[in-house]
């Protein structure tokens, strides 16, 4: 019970002193509400990404083709078409891989009724949907017959569906890319963002050969811009993108010592490279907002030293009629805690009123977490602990004649 | 026979070294006494009582309260003895300006850790014996200074302590309200039997005690009834 009279004690030292208590609060409120901020934010960017890496699919490599050198002169990546049809069956053959899907991107305009929109056109095999995991959600997927007939038929993105029909059922419609009609095969599921932030539901998918021979016709038949590969698992991962560029290298007669006209990317460490930014970049965050912490901190034991200070004859009062060691120094550490829990509370609905404001603003991914609330506020409190303590022990440790004689 | 409430025995306080402004002082007191000290300004009145009380310790010599060395006490007990069994009332009123006079009365009863009914309880009753009941929510700036020497002495007497220190509870006041205050002590010895230790500058404040201790230099000058 002594305990909850030094509680009322400290509120009515908080109380006599408002104004200074709100400022010395001030501290606390910046230092929880941005680290809670800053944790939301940086764990809403890792659900993104890993959103992202789940999205892609599991065991993948992606072979460019390109760069050549031409007299010196070296292309980029994708620049000229070295990959063919006949080298994504050839990969396809290797023990390690599942499946592989060729792909051929461009842009063409989109034109429904009165709507048009432009967007990406890719050409690809049925493999495609597996490689990527990827189901078609209404209507069908085309069939390894359109790719060898070349038919002119799509699937199309969520995003593109939004944009060209509304709420109209595009299945079984026509529509016009470059001017020649489709058929509206099927829908695929919503993807979301890719991990370099590109809306993947923003694309139709045509077969391969369609988009070879009817659409982007150019003088190299049967070239495909790159190949999306599945390997058996994880385990073989090595192995296959081993056997992979051997592969190639023989089939594009490429001599030792000579720079390949390809190359293979493995999709899983470029997540993994992704997944350890953001975390990184979310630890960096935390940690910066934990320094307004620190500073909320010592603003604490700076104001409490002055209210110590302020308060040494009322000290020698309390000690003349008995309060102990023991009593002084709760006292003030009570109000030490209490300012910092205050500050943490007011800092906690800021900071994730301000994360919701910014993920409503920005339209990013905001997560707070209970634990992170829970994490600032114990830390919050630990800060009012350690910077109240040393202001407090000075109190407590004044002999009863000097504080009573202070003037 | 037992224990003298007081013993003081060869004690010397030094302030700075080798300046002493206590010199070998030795006096017992009983318990139910009633004592006056008086010397010239400066010649260590203060420097005593605050020994008395516990405030303070002496340079040499003992100091033993109900038979205890003193010396040998830790802060907690030295703060337990103040709480329990002495009563200290200022010149200076020494009340907490922020606490409201029922507050300030209560305070000791919480640091003896009582309940907040009984503090309140405890700290009305002795709010109305010093005449003051319908004050109790008003701060110590908002009263006299005698209204404020009444409420210090209430807050001395409510954890019952045997002893009552008073170094100049008159000082700051008019004679009659001196007077007024100066009965209350009276009575407090006479019905209930209470030590009081009272250091004055007035013969007729002083002739209210049963006895005199005259301070000259640090130095018992003399010590007799009055
Ligand atoms: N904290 C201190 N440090 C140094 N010297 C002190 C201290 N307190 C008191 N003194 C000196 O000790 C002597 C006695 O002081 P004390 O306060 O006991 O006198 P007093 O008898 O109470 O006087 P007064 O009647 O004016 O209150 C004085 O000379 C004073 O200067
Ligand atoms: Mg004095």
């Amino acid at each position: 019970m002594i305990i909850g009279a030094l509680l009322g004690e400290g509120w009515a030292a908080m109380r006599a002193n408002r104004m200074r208590t709100l400022l010395t609060m001030l501290g606390m409120v910046f230092g929880v509400g941005s680290v809670i901020m800053m944790l939301a934010i940086g764990q809403g960017a890792q659900l993104m990404v890993n959103e992202s890496i789940a999205s892609m699919g599991s065991n993948l490599f992606i072979v460019l083709s390109g760069s050549t050198s031409a007299g010196g002169l070296r292309q980029g990546s994708g620049t000229v078409p070295t990959l063919t049809l006949d080298d994504a069956q050839a990969i396809g053959e290797l023990t390690e891989i599942a499946s592989v899907a060729p792909n051929l991107p461009n842009n063409a305009q989109l034109i429904y009724a009165s709507n048009n929109w432009s967007t990406q056109v890719l050409g690809t095999t049925p493999a495609f949907f597996d490689v990527r995991e990827w189901p078609v959600v209404s209507g069908e997927a085309f069939k390894d017959s359109d790719v060898r007939s070349a038919t002119r038929v799509l699937l199309m993105g969520q995003t593109v569906v939004r944009n060209l029909f509304g709420d109209e059922n595009p299945v079984g419609k026509m529509v016009r890319v470059k001017n020649s009609p489709f058929l509206v095969l099927g829908i695929l599921a919503a993807k979301g963002q890719s991990l370099d932030g590109r809306d993947q539901d923003d694309t139709v998918f045509v077969p391969i050969t369609t988009a070879q021979r009817q659409l982007f016709g150019n003088q190299f038949p049967g070239m495909v811009r790159s190949i999306m590969v599945k390997a058996k698992s994880a385990e073989v991962m090595a192995k296959a993108e081993q056997g992979m560029t051997e592969l190639l290298k023989i089939r594009h007669r490429i001599h030792i010592g000579q720079e390949n006209d390809f190359s293979v990317r493995n999709l899983a460490a470029v997540a993994q490279a992704a997944a350890s930014t953001t975390e990184a970049m979310s630890t960096m965050l935390g940690a910066i907002a934990s320094v307004s912490l620190l500073v909320g901190g010592i603003g604490i034991m700076n104001i409490m030293l002055v209210s110590v200070t302020e308060r040494i004859r009322e000290i020698g009062i309390r000690m003349a009629i008995g309060a102990r060691t023991r009593d002084i120094l709760l006292q003030f550490l009570f109000e030490a805690v209490m300012i910092s829990l205050a500050g943490s509370f007011i800092g906690a609905v800021l900071g994730v009123a301000c994360a919701y404001f910014f993920s409503q603003y920005n339209d990013t991914l905001v997560v707070v977490t209970l634990s992170s609330v829970f994490l600032s506020f114990g830390v919050a409190a630990a800060v009012g602990v350690f910077f109240g303590f040393y202001p407090a022990r000075k109190a407590a440790n004044l002999k009863p004649i000097e504080a009573l004689r202070y003037q | 026979m037992a224990d003298p409430l007081l013993c003081v025995t060869g004690l010397y306080k030094n302030y700075l070294e080798n300046v002493p402004v206590l010199k070998d002082v030795s006096f017992n007191i009983e318990s139910g006494e009633y004592v006056a000290i008086m010397g010239h300004s400066g010649s260590g009145k203060s420097t005593l009582m605050n020994i008395l009380g516990c405030l303070d310790t002496a340079t040499a010599g003992h100091y033993y309260l109900e038979g205890r060395d003193t010396a040998a006490l830790s802060s907690d007990e030295l703060a337990l003895l103040r709480n329990r069994l002495i009563g200290f009332v200022f010149q200076g009123f020494n009340l907490l300006p922020r606490s409201s006079i029922l507050d300030n009365i209560a305070l000791p009863l919480l640091y003896s850790g009582k309940s907040k009914v009984e503090r309140r309880e405890k700290a009305t009753v002795m709010l109305t014996r010093v005449g003051l009941a319908q004050f109790g929510d008003r701060r110590p700036n908002q009263l006299s200074g005698g209204q404020q020497q009444r409420v210090a002495i209430a807050r001395a007497l409510v954890t019952d302590p045997k002893l009552i220190l008073a170094d100049e509870p008159t000082g700051n006041l008019d004679t009659q309200t001196g007077d007024e205050i100066m009965k209350i002590f009276q009575d407090l010895n006479e019905d209930q039997n209470i030590t009081i230790i009272l250091v004055t500058h007035e013969d007729d404040i002083a002739a209210h005690a049963k006895r005199l201790i005259r301070v000259v230099d640090g130095q018992i000058a003399s010590d007799q009834a009055s």
